[in-house]
C-alpha cells in the first residue's frame, strides 16, 4: 500500500471560522412580533432602574438566517457520526438511534408541556413515566425507579448520598467507598463529591475482583461497594454472590454501576445479584441518541430498605374511586431531596420508553444476546492474524458486551501506539474503540461494537485493524502520523492547554 | 460467527454469568410492537397532555414557552449532531468542538464573565457546581442563598450540602427583593459563596452590585443565577462583581419537554479557569498549522483525575447548547436586545392589568422583567380549576402557585410572559383570573360565536 499523499482535501482547504467571523454589522436572522395593541414603547429606564439595565448590548453575531444554516450544516459535516458509520467505543454502548423515537419525543404534547403543569393536565406525561419506572424496575430487578437524575454521573451521586442516608437512618456514619480499579472515571469522583474515601480494589488473573482484597479492605467504615459488572473488561464478575454477602455482612450497601446493563438485559438482573442501588444510562442501552455529548438520562433503581430516601418528586399511580391518577408526590420525608429542577429529562424518558415498548421483553433479551454475540465474534476476528500478534486480548475468555486489547507488543515491535492506531482507523471510515482504559491494561483499545452492527460491519473493522497492521510493519511512519483524510489532522492539545483560548477574542 | 468464536450457541457466551444470578424466565413486559403501534400509543398518551399549543401557558418558574425557530429543530435533528458521542477523537469532532467554542463565547458574552464552559446539565444542578467550586476555591463550609434563589436550586443545593459537607443559610425577601439586611447578618468569615438570583424567583430585579459588597467584604463568593432571556436588557452578573453566573438555558432554544433536557450554562472570573466543571473547548492548531479545536483542561475532569477531579460529570447537554447557540445567533446582537425589551414592556402591561383586578394585588412593586407575583383574595387552590367541576374535571389555570415552595405566599402566583403571549391571550387571562375570583358557579363558561361553551379557552 502506498503512503497517504499529503495533498489537502477540499474540506481541509476550508479552513474553520467562527459564527463569529462571519458577522457584518447590522445583518439579522430574526424578526420579533410586534409589542400589540394597547402596549405602550415605555423607555426601559422608566420600567427598570437605569443602573441595573445594561449599557452595551452583548456581542452576539449579526447573519442572515442562510448564514446560519450554511454554517452549522458546513460545522456538522466536521463530525463523525453513528448514522454515518461503525462506532465501536467501549463502554459507551453506541447503538442505532431510532427515528420513531425523535418523532414521538417531538409531539406537541411532550415537547411543549411545561414542566410546571398541573398534574391532573399531565396525565399523559406522568403515566409514560410510571411505565418507564416500571420496565426499569422489571428490567433490573428492584422494586422503586426514581427517573430524576440528568446522567449516570448524577446518577451516581444519588446513590451515594441515598447510601449517606441509608447508614445516617441506622445511626451510623461510615467513610469509606470501595471500586475496582477497572472503575469508570466518574465512580471516584461520585464518590469524593459525595464525601466518601475512595479505597481501590484489585483486579485479578481474570478480570474480575481480588475477592482476597476485597476481604482485607472490608471493615465498618464500608459505606458501599461500587461495581460495574460485566466490568470495564467486559468479563462478568462470577464472585458477585460471594461478594454481595461479604459487603451485607458489613452494613454496606451494594451500588451497580449500570453503564454495561446492555449485556445482561433480559439475562440477569443487578438486584437478583445482590445490588442496592442502580443507574440506568438511558443513552446507552436505551437508545436515546448521545448528541455529540448529552443529552442522557440516568434514572436509578433500588432495594426496599433504600427506597425511603430516594429523590423527590416521585412519580406514583393512585388508585380511587374516581379511578387511577398519576401524581407527583413530594411528600417524602426521608428524602434526599432533589438533584436537579423539575422531573427530570423527560425528553429522554419518552425516547427510551418508546425503545423498550418497540423491542418488548424478548427484543431486550435478544438484544443482549446480539450484543454479546458480537463482541465474542469480533474478538474472535482479532485473535487471528496480525491483531492476534500486536493486538493480544487483555483476559482472555469468552467476554460479554465489549472486550480490551492491549497494543503493548505493537507499541514495542512495530513502534506503533494505541493512539496512532486510532487515529489511522480514521482515515479507513472508523470510529476509533475507547483508548488507554481501562487503566490496568496497558495501551489499552477498549472495543464494544453492539447489536446493531452487521456480520459485514464487524468484518470490515477487522480487515481495516489487519490492514492497517500490515501497513505499518512495512512503514510504521504511517499510522504514526493518521489521519491524514479528516477535516484537521493531529491536533496540538498539549498548546492548547498551556494557554487556553476558549473564546472567540474581545 | 459461532463457528468463528467456537462455540454452539449463544447460551454458551452467558454460560460466565452463575446460574443463581441468571433470570432464567423472559422479562416481565409487553410483548415489542410495530413502529406504528408504538407511535399511536405514545400518541394517545401526549394527546392527554394539555400543552402550550393548546392553552396559552403563562406558567414559568426558569422554563417559558418561548417561540423556538424552526432552524434550530432542522439543524439539531441532522445526524452528525444528533449521534456522534463525545468529541473524544478531535480530528473527527471539529464540528461539535467547534459550536462549543462559539457557545463559550456567546455565554460567555451575555454574562460579562471572561470563562464559560461547554455547559451542564441544567439550572439547578449548575447551582451544586458552584457551590463545589467556590468550597474547593476558599476552603470554607458556608452556603448562603436568597430565598429569591430558585427553590429547586436551593433543594439541589441542600441535597448536595450533605455530600459537601457543607452548611446552607437561608435570607428572606422584603417587598420581593432579597434583605441586604439579613444577607449581611448570614454572611461569615466561614461563608464560602452566597447565592442570588436576578431576576429572582418572584421576577423582581434584583440590586446585584449592591447586595454583593457585603459578601465581597467577607471575601466569599458572589454567585449569580441568571435568566438569559433577560440579559439583553439587565446589566450582567459580570458588571456586577459576580465570580460565577450560572443558569438554566431552556429559554434559549430548546423546547419545554416537560423539563428536560435542557442545559445549564456556566461562567466565571479568570481566576477559576481550572476549577471549572464540565468539558471546555480550546483553539489549537494540527500538524499542518490549521486552526482546530480540542476539549482542553481536561485534567479537570473525571476520566483522567478521577476522585480529584473538580465534578464527575461526563455525557452532559452539548446538543442543547448547540440548540441555545443557533437561538442566540438567530436573534443576533440587536434581536436579543428587542426580546428584552419586548418582554419587560408586555409584562409591564399584564403586570397593570392583572394588579388592577377586582380580588387580586401585586405581592411587590419591584422592578420585574418577564415574571410577576399576583395576590388573590381567594385561596389559589380554589382559582385553579378552570369552570366548574360539578360534571368532571376542568383544565387548570396555567399559572405557578407559590404555596408549595413558599408557604408564606401562599395566596399568591407565579404570571410568566413571552413573545408567544399576546395582547389578546392575556386579555384572556385577565378574564379568567376574574371569573375565577368571584366562583365558576355564577359565572359559567364564556360561549364562542356558536353559542359553544369555551371552558378557558382550551384549544
Amino acid at each position: 500500500m502506498s503512503a497517504p499523499t499529503l495533498k489537502e482535501t477540499p474540506q481541509q482547504a476550508d479552513r474553520a471560522k467562527t459564527i463569529y467571523e462571519k458577522s457584518v454589522a447590522g445583518r439579522r436572522a430574526a424578526q420579533l412580533p410586534a409589542l400589540g395593541e394597547g402596549i405602550e414603547e415605555t423607555p426601559l429606564a422608566d420600567l427598570i432602574p437605569a443602573h441595573l439595565l445594561r449599557r452595551e448590548p452583548a456581542e452576539l453575531p449579526e447573519v442572515s438566517e442562510p448564514e446560519i444554516v450554511r454554517h452549522y450544516n458546513r460545522l456538522s459535516r466536521r463530525n463523525f457520526d453513528l448514522d454515518t458509520g461503525f462506532y465501536p467505543l467501549g463502554s459507551c454502548t453506541m447503538k442505532y438511534n431510532p427515528r420513531l423515537n425523535e418523532r414521538v419525543a417531538a409531539l406537541p404534547g411532550h415537547a411543549k408541556l411545561h414542566p410546571a403543569t398541573d398534574p391532573a393536565d399531565a396525565q399523559g406525561a406522568l403515566q409514560l413515566m410510571y411505565l418507564l419506572q416500571e420496565s426499569l424496575s422489571e428490567i433490573t430487578g428492584l422494586p422503586t425507579v426514581s427517573l430524576q437524575p440528568s446522567a449516570g454521573s448524577q446518577g451516581e451521586l444519588a446513590g451515594l448520598l441515598l447510601t449517606r442516608a441509608y447508614h445516617a437512618d441506622r445511626g451510623r456514619n461510615p467513610t469509606k467507598v470501595l471500586t475496582p480499579d477497572t472503575a469508570h472515571g466518574t465512580n471516584p469522583a461520585s464518590v469524593t463529591m459525595a464525601g466518601y474515601e475512595v479505597v481501590k480494589v484489585a483486579t485479578n488473573e481474570k478480570g474480575g475482583v481480588d475477592l482476597e482484597d476485597l476481604r482485607s479492605k472490608i471493615d465498618d467504615e464500608i459505606a458501599c461497594l461500587m461495581l460495574t459488572n460485566p466490568n470495564t473488561l467486559g468479563v462478568f464478575d462470577e464472585n458477585i454472590a460471594e461478594m454481595a454477602a461479604l459487603v451485607h455482612e458489613a452494613g454496606g450497601l451494594l451500588y451497580y454501576d449500570g453503564a454495561n446493563l446492555n449485556a445482561i438485559m433480559g439475562q440477569a438482573r443487578p438486584g437478583d445479584m445482590g445490588f442496592d442501588i442502580v443507574h440506568v444510562n438511558l443513552h446507552k442501552s436505551f437508545s436515546q441518541p448521545h448528541g455529540g455529548g448529552g443529552p442522557g438520562a440516568g434514572p436509578i433503581a433500588v432495594s426496599e430498605r433504600v427506597e425511603p430516601f430516594i429523590p423527590r418528586p416521585q412519580v406514583v399511580r393512585v388508585e380511587s374511586e374516581d379511578g387511577v391518577f398519576f401524581d407527583l408526590d413530594h411528600d417524602r420525608p426521608k428524602s434526599i431531596g432533589r438533584l436537579r429542577g423539575f422531573q427530570g429529562n423527560f425528553g429522554v424518558f419518552v425516547r427510551s420508553l418508546a425503545y423498550i415498548l418497540s423491542l418488548g421483553g424478548d427484543g431486550l433479551a435478544e438484544a443482549s444476546r446480539q450484543a454479546v454475540l458480537n463482541a465474542n465474534y469480533l474478538k474472535s476476528r482479532l485473535a487471528h492474524g496480525r491483531a492476534g500478534r500486536y493486538l493480544p486480548i487483555a483476559f482472555d475468555r469468552h467476554c460479554m458486551h465489549e472486550f480490551v486489547l492491549s497494543g503493548a507488543p505493537m507499541k514495542k515491535e512495530l513502534g506503533v501506539k494505541t493512539l496512532d492506531l486510532a487515529k489511522r482507523l480514521l482515515d479507513f471510515g472508523f470510529h476509533p474503540p475507547t483508548v488507554y482504559f481501562p487503566l490496568l491494561v496497558d495501551e489499552a483499545l477498549m472495543i464494544e461494537p453492539v447489536e446493531t452492527e452487521s456480520k459485514e460491519d464487524l468484518d470490515a473493522f477487522a480487515d481495516a485493524i489487519e490492514k492497517i497492521l500490515e501497513e505499518a510493519e512495512g512503514d510504521p511512519s504511517i499510522a504514526q502520523n493518521a489521519p491524514y483524510t479528516t477535516p484537521v489532522r493531529r491536533l496540538d492539545e498539549v498548546g492548547a492547554t498551556r494557554k487556553p483560548r476558549i473564546r472567540q477574542p474581545q | 460467527m459461532l463457528a468463528a468464536i467456537g462455540v454452539d450457541s449463544v447460551d454458551d457466551l452467558f454460560a460466565q454469568i452463575p446460574e443463581e444470578v441468571k433470570l432464567g424466565r423472559p422479562l416481565d413486559l409487553e410483548d415489542g410492537m410495530s413502529e406504528s403501534e408504538v407511535y399511536r400509543f405514545l400518541a394517545g398518551l401526549a394527546d392527554t397532555n394539555l400543552d402550550a399549543e393548546r392553552i396559552p401557558s403563562f406558567l414559568g418558574a426558569g422554563m417559558y414557552d418561548h417561540y423556538v425557530p424552526a432552524i434550530v429543530e432542522a439543524i439539531v435533528s441532522r445526524s452528525e449532531f444528533l449521534t456522534p458521542y463525545t468529541p473524544y477523537q478531535p480530528e473527527v469532532s471539529q464540528g461539535g468542538l467547534q459550536v462549543m467554542f462559539e457557545f463559550q463565547t456567546a455565554m460567555s458574552e451575555i454574562t460579562g464573565l471572561p470563562v464559560a464552559n461547554a455547559g451542564l446539565y441544567e439550572g439547578p444542578s449548575a447551582a451544586a457546581s458552584a457551590a463545589y467550586l467556590a468550597m474547593g476555591a476558599t476552603g470554607r463550609t458556608g452556603l448562603v442563598a436568597s430565598r429569591g434563589l430558585h427553590p429547586h436550586s436551593r433543594e439541589t443545593l441542600a441535597t448536595h450540602a450533605v455530600g459537601f459537607g457543607a452548611t446552607l443559610t437561608e435570607v428572606g425577601l422584603e417587598n420581593g427583593l432579597t434583605s441586604a439586611d439579613e444577607l449581611a447578618a448570614a454572611v461569615t468569615d466561614d461563608t464560602a459563596a452566597v447565592f442570588l438570583q436576578n431576576p429572582n424567583f418572584l421576577g423582581a430585579v434584583e440590586d446585584v452590585a449592591a447586595l454583593g459588597e457585603a459578601v465581597k467584604a467577607k471575601g466569599a463568593l458572589l454567585i449569580v443565577a441568571v435568566d438569559p432571556m433577560t440579559l439583553g436588557i439587565l446589566r450582567p452578573p459580570g458588571e456586577c462583581g459576580a465570580d460565577i453566573a450560572f443558569g438554566e438555558g431552556q429559554p434559549l432554544g430548546n423546547r419545554l419537554d416537560f423539563g428536560g433536557p435542557s442545559f445549564g450554562f456556566f461562567c466565571a472570573k479568570e481566576e477559576y479557569l481550572r476549577k471549572m466543571p464540565g468539558r471546555i473547548a480550546g483553539e489549537t492548531t494540527d500538524v499542518d498549522g490549521r486552526r482546530g479545536f480540542v476539549l482542553t483542561l481536561q485534567t479537570r475532569e473525571q476520566h483522567i483525575r478521577r476522585e480529584k477531579a473538580t465534578s464527575n460529570i461526563c455525557t452532559a447537554q452539548a446538543l442543547n447548547a448547540l440548540a441555545g447557540m443557533i437561538h442566540l445567533a438567530w436573534l443576533g446582537k440587536r434581536g436579543f436586545v428587542e426580546l428584552g425589551e419586548l418582554l419587560a414592556r408586555r409584562t409591564a402591561y399584564a403586570r397593570n392589568l392583572l394588579g388592577g383586578l377586582d380580588g387580586y394585588e401585586l405581592l411587590h412593586d419591584a422592578p420585574v422583567v418577564r415574571e410577576f407575583a399576583v395576590r388573590s383574595e381567594r385561596p389559589v387552590g380554589e382559582l385553579l380549576p378552570l369552570g366548574d367541576e360539578s360534571e368532571g374535571p376542568a383544565p387548570r389555570l396555567p399559572v405557578y402557585p407559590l404555596g408549595r415552595d413558599y408557604p408564606e405566599y401562599e395566596d399568591a402566583f407565579l404570571v410568566a410572559i413571552t413573545e408567544n403571549r399576546s395582547v389578546d391571550e392575556i386579555g384572556w387571562l385577565a378574564h379568567m383570573l376574574e371569573h375565577a375570583q368571584a366562583g365558576w358557579g355564577e359565572h359559567i363558561h364564556d360561549h364562542d360565536e356558536d353559542g359553544n361553551p369555551v371552558a378557558g379557552g382550551v384549544r
